[in-house]
């Protein structure tokens, strides 16, 4: 095992250069970028499917979702990625309290999203609007199962991204001690910056389901 | 049985099934003169430029760009000929001829259900004359199956929640198989059942054997007992598009969507008629989804299919646009 | 290629005093390792695992068939046993066998790196293959599933009485394994090849790895989400796909075959490389047409992207989109068709060697061209009619899958075998297993072409008398087939202590890998090498690195 980067530190021994280890880190990230467009491709597939088959379902189910907070918690993804970009650029000038801090506030924001949805999942368990079992409908019945439907999706696309963001957090909360003991330097903050690569994702998923989940049925439609 | 006696090729009983054997035939042969073409050439080379010498090399040719293009082009016209010859079979198998007997079946775990035009029914029999179109409109209460008959080489998915079809003409009097051919659990090998290919005058002479009320009739009396004649037929009533010379024909919703009014359509607003309201009509029809059996909505269909403009009580000449739709 | 110069002296054919063998022992040094060769053998060792189990079932599956009744086994049992057999086969061992296998070994040797771009993520990798296998071997020991490896909707959702759920778990968990794997291969190839290493000088091998890997990525993900919603709908009746739930069962069928037609390719394109590799080493010469053979190789994955929708001919779905999936899978047929006719015309003034990778190189392109041209009968309409979900459809994959993709798998472990144990296997009983697994393979399916077009559907427990005689071919056939796959397990493992020495280049083969010492070094190479020659440049390297092909002693 004669390492013959042992000078470098945080140089992998596989690698060449700083400049080579990077490179593969970006490609690596945007590859798995990819991967992730790809799975959520599945779920935007499937929503345009049914969209197209039952569009009047979908508005119905829609006005059943409330935009302001949809809104408002757009508001705050945005801001967390915000605190993102400050950590990014923490790692890059070796600010190391940059870092910690803009995890923090990206914890923070994401907390706040994640409680926010929590919230509207509840709602929607009262008003017996989860698909399954406990699925009721008490408006038009003609399109009932549709609009089961558009909540299958609705939970489907909005627990993936959830999901997503627990991962990222999760991630971060690793991050945090590491950051405060000073593991990325100016050479060496792939790391930081590949998620934040990921958490910039995330929120552009939200991006994208906000308004075909929340804003259709404000639109169009003679609602009833 | 004796060992050699075991069949190599399928009966051929249907028109379809020559189209289908003439595709295969040439599909077949240009793929044992490319595989025989390969393989003596590679046996050739193999035997010719053996290693004499354990040093040796091999003569180091990069290629040929106009060798590349020759077997590149090649190829792509051959499967281009295959492609337009087995989509022009393939459509015709798609597209019942407009005199077909019709027939409806249904697939449940693990039977086939047959009904005939004058109203028999079958449970994994189908009996058929011979010389005659015969269309079946298939519909599963459970999971997908395929109907497959080998031997008249036909086969079409048959799905929950929608119809489709499959057609053919018999050519020689018969017996056949009648398969299930999309795997739909565990006895699937055992919804299996035969077809029974007669000559017309025994046809009849089978049909006559059993008392039989036809679709259209069953279809009549559920037409009542549902009450849809009282927003359907009534001239004027205005509630219902009336259903008189419907079938076929487009027709605009009210989100402004041009559709026809197929087998698919009607089926889906009898049962759930919010899903595709016609312009100018409010969704007031109750939802029916559970309610008819399958084979009800099929003799629903077959009524509403032999309802023709000119016994139209109310619209007389078929009023315009939303007058002569349906559903809602 | 000097580093290949004294290979000729005695000495030089006795394996390195290190090497990754033995730079460490334990199961720790293993279940810990980073190094993208013991990752290979990791793998090798679990998949031939999982090969046995779909085996067996395999083995119950045609033992059933012998006669037309259902005597062996019930209907319920059955269904589980060819459920079984597929789900092991493709998802724990055809999507992983050359790439995860051989390509983790070679991948960085061809390309001179040290090891792939992130060797973490390469171990991961295998552990998600492991916990995969796990949850799917827990569904299997509790009784299995009976829904076909292709899992349609409504049956698989709210209809079949199985373990679903649990090996849909497994399925998705196992696709990490492959995400990490195809992700590991792309950076690797794009940033850690050796300096003058060039696109156009990179081995055939690498061209296909990069071409599957491509499709791993882009493809695997769409099944994960796939199996989700599939859970999602069995566990919690959230529905999607039943229509009953209000969902379309045919939208389940593009989604699943959005990944399962690409990963044909997975299991196909690493075995068109490993094809090219034996054929050019033992033919001596450069490939015929290098730079079609590379790009056919994109030009496979990314028509395999475009195609899915002929698995659904019959579906219901609308003539257009049959008329344009027909289409497109026909153009398939041209990249396939210049792989062979490059193949054939590279043995043209070879100096072609009898040796056991060729037999199964070989064999390969006859098999290929069979599964291959079928498979354009089942592109075409008006046949798929016919056809479709008959045996000529499982004759058709089989040929394949099992004629391409297992037969390259063999080919390539042969051909690399005294580089990754440093040991030379035995002549006469390998060349006896390549004929056996060709002649066995051929009985078995060839068969199932004429059942298939008689109108015997697949999946078929019991099935009409007349169809007895080819069962029972096919059946002989897989029982010789079953000796032809017996036989390399047993020489492999004898050779690993009574073979030949290999030294570095046996084949005296051209390429990165061939200039590492037998079993190679921790880090592959002494110094990364600096790429100067061609691919498959035979003339002009040195004469003293082409030893004659050895036979092992066997016996003693």
């Amino acid at each position: 095992m004669a390492d013959a980067h042992a000078h470098a530190p945080g140089l992998a021994h596989h690698f060449e250069s700083y400049e080579q280890q990077k490179e593969s880190a970006f490609l690596g990230m945007w590859i798995f970028l990819a991967q992730e467009i790809m799975f959520f491709s599945g779920l935007f597939t499937c929503y345009l499917v049914y969209r197209v088959l039952y569009p009047h379902a979908f508005l119905v189910g829609s006005r059943e979702l409330d935009w302001r907070i949809g809104a408002a918690n757009t508001v705050v993804l945005l801001l967390s990625s915000f605190t993102m970009v400050v950590a990014v650029l923490g790692a890059k000038q070796g600010r190391r309290k940059m870092i910690v801090l803009g995890l923090l506030g990206t914890l923070l924001f994401g907390g706040i999203f994640l409680g926010v949805k929590v919230f509207e999942y509840g709602s929607k368990w009262e008003h017996h609007l989860v698909p399954g079992p406990y699925f009721e409908w008490h408006g038009d019945p003609s399109v009932g199962r549709e609009v089961e439907l558009f909540f299958s999706l609705y939970f489907g696309m909005t627990g993936m991204h959830a999901l997503h963001m627990v991962i990222g957090m999760g991630i971060m909360l690793v991050m945090l001690p590491l950051a405060w003991r000073g593991k990325w330097t100016p050479q060496n903050h792939n790391f930081v910056e590949g998620f934040g690569l990921y958490w910039h994702f995330v929120d552009i998923v939200w991006i994208f389901l906000f308004p075909f989940l929340y804003l259709i049925g404000l639109s169009g439609g003679s609602s009833h | 049985m004796k060992f050699f006696d075991f069949p190599l090729f399928p009966e051929t009983a249907s028109t379809l099934a020559r189209e289908v054997d003439a595709v295969y035939f040439f599909a077949l042969s240009v793929s044992a003169f490319f595989s025989l073409l390969i393989a003596l050439f590679i046996f050739i080379f193999f035997v010719k430029y053996r290693r004499q010498r354990t040093a040796e090399i091999g003569v180091p040719i990069h290629g040929s760009t106009t060798l590349e293009i020759v077997w590149s082009l090649i190829p792509l016209v051959i499967t281009m000929v295959l492609f337009a010859w087995g989509a022009k079979v393939f459509l015709h198998a798609l597209t019942p001829p407009p005199d077909a007997r019709e027939y409806f079946a249904t697939g449940k775990q693990w039977m086939w259900k047959i009904q005939h035009p004058e109203g028999q029914r079958e449970i994994n029999q189908l009996h058929v004359p011979v010389g005659e179109p015969i269309k079946l409109t298939l519909t599963s209460e459970d999971v997908i199956h395929s109907f497959y008959i080998p031997a008249f080489r036909v086969k079409h998915d048959v799905l929950p929640g929608r119809y489709t079809t499959v057609w053919f003409e018999a050519t020689r009097t018969g017996t056949y198989h009648l398969f299930c051919a999309e795997y739909c659990g565990t006895e699937h090998s055992k919804m299996i059942g035969t077809v029974t290919v007669m000559e017309p005058d025994d046809y009849e002479t089978w049909l006559a054997g059993g008392p039989a009320k036809s679709p259209v009739a069953s279809g009549a009396e559920l037409f009542v007992k549902y009450a849809c004649n009282t927003c359907h037929m009534e001239a004027g009533s205005g509630r219902g598009p009336l259903l008189h010379g419907i079938y076929g024909q487009p027709v605009t919703l009210a989100g402004g969507q041009q559709v026809v009014r197929d087998d698919n359509y009607l089926r889906e607003s009898i049962l759930r008629s919010g899903a595709k309201v016609v312009a100018g009509y409010q969704p007031l029809m109750p939802v029916f989804q559970g309610q008819i059996s399958e084979e009800g909505v099929m003799h629903l269909i077959a009524y509403i299919k032999s309802l023709t403009g000119d016994e139209s009580p109310g619209a007389a000449g078929g009023g315009a646009g939303a007058a002569d739709g349906t559903g809602g | 290629m000097q580093a290949t110069a004294s290979a000729a002296t005695p000495e030089a054919v006795r394996p390195p005093r290190h090497h990754y063998l033995n730079v460490d022992y334990g199961l720790r040094s293993w279940l810990l390792t980073t190094d993208h060769k013991r990752i290979g053998i990791l793998y090798l060792l679990s998949i031939t695992f999982f090969f046995a189990v779909g085996g067996i079932y395999a083995t119950l599956i045609r033992l059933e068939l012998l006669t037309p009744q259902g005597d062996l086994v019930s209907s319920d049992t059955y269904n589980r046993l060819f459920t079984m057999h597929g789900v092991m086969m493709i998802f724990f061992f055809l999507v992983p066998s050359i790439p995860a296998v051989l390509g983790n070994f070679l991948i960085p040797l061809m390309i001179g790196a040290k090891d792939v771009a992130f060797p973490k993520l390469n171990l991961a990798s295998w552990y998600m293959y492991m916990i995969g296998a796990g949850l799917t071997m827990y569904s299997l020991l509790h009784g299995g599933v009976d829904t076909g490896w292709t899992f349609y909707t409504p049956f698989s959702s709210s209809y079949s009485n199985s373990f679903v759920a649990a090996t849909a778990l497994g399925i998705f968990v196992n696709g990490f394994s492959s995400i990490f794997t195809g992700l590991n291969f792309l950076v690797t190839i794009h940033r850690m090849r050796a300096p003058g290493m060039t696109w156009f000088r990179l081995p055939l091998f690498i061209w296909s790895h990069y071409a599957t890997s491509l499709i791993m990525v882009l493809g695997t993900p769409v099944l994960a989400i796939t199996l989700v919603l599939l859970f999602l709908e069995r566990v919690f009746q959230i529905g999607f796909f039943d229509p009953a739930l209000g969902g379309d069962p045919v939208l389940f069928q593009h989604f699943f075959w959005f990944y399962s037609h690409p990963a044909v390719y997975i299991m196909i394109l690493p075995s068109l490389g490993v094809i090219s590799e034996i054929v050019a080493a033992f033919a001596r010469k450069p490939i015929f047409g290098y730079k079609f053979v590379a790009l056919a190789s994109m030009g496979i994955a990314i028509l395999g992207f475009l195609v899915w929708g002929h698995h659904l001919f019959l579906s219901s779905q609308s003539a257009y989109a049959a008329l344009v999936f027909s289409v497109l899978t026909m153009l398939i047929a041209v990249p396939s068709a210049i792989k062979v006719f490059n193949w054939m015309a590279t043995l043209y003034r070879g100096s072609i060697e009898y040796s056991t990778p060729m037999f199964y190189a070989l064999g390969f392109i006859g098999l290929f061209t069979i599964g291959g041209l079928t498979g354009l009968m089942l592109g075409t309409l008006g046949i798929d009619v016919h056809v479709h979900d008959t045996y000529f459809v499982v004759a058709h994959f089989h040929y394949i899958m099992v004629g391409g993709a297992l037969m390259g798998y063999l080919g390539g472990l042969h051909y690399w075998w005294p580089k990754i144990t440093g040991r030379l296997y035995s002549g006469f009983w390998s060349h006896l297993s390549a004929l056996l697994v060709f002649l066995g393979f051929n009985l078995t399916f060839f068969p199932q072409f004429i059942l298939g077009y008689l109108g015997m559907p697949r999946r078929y427990h019991v099935y009409p008398p007349e169809f007895q005689v080819l069962h029972v071919l096919s059946t002989a056939g897989a029982s010789i087939l079953a000796v032809g796959y017996l036989l390399p397990m047993v020489y492999f493992i004898w050779s690993l202590k009574y073979g030949d020495y290999a030294g570095r280049n046996p084949w005296g083969a051209v390429g990165l890998e061939w200039q590492a010492t037998s079993p190679p070094a921790l880090h592959n190479f002494e110094e990364i090498p600096v790429v100067d020659f061609e691919p498959y440049q035979y003339k002009g390297a040195p004469v003293a690195q082409r030893l004659p092909y050895r036979i092992a002693k066997y016996g003693a």
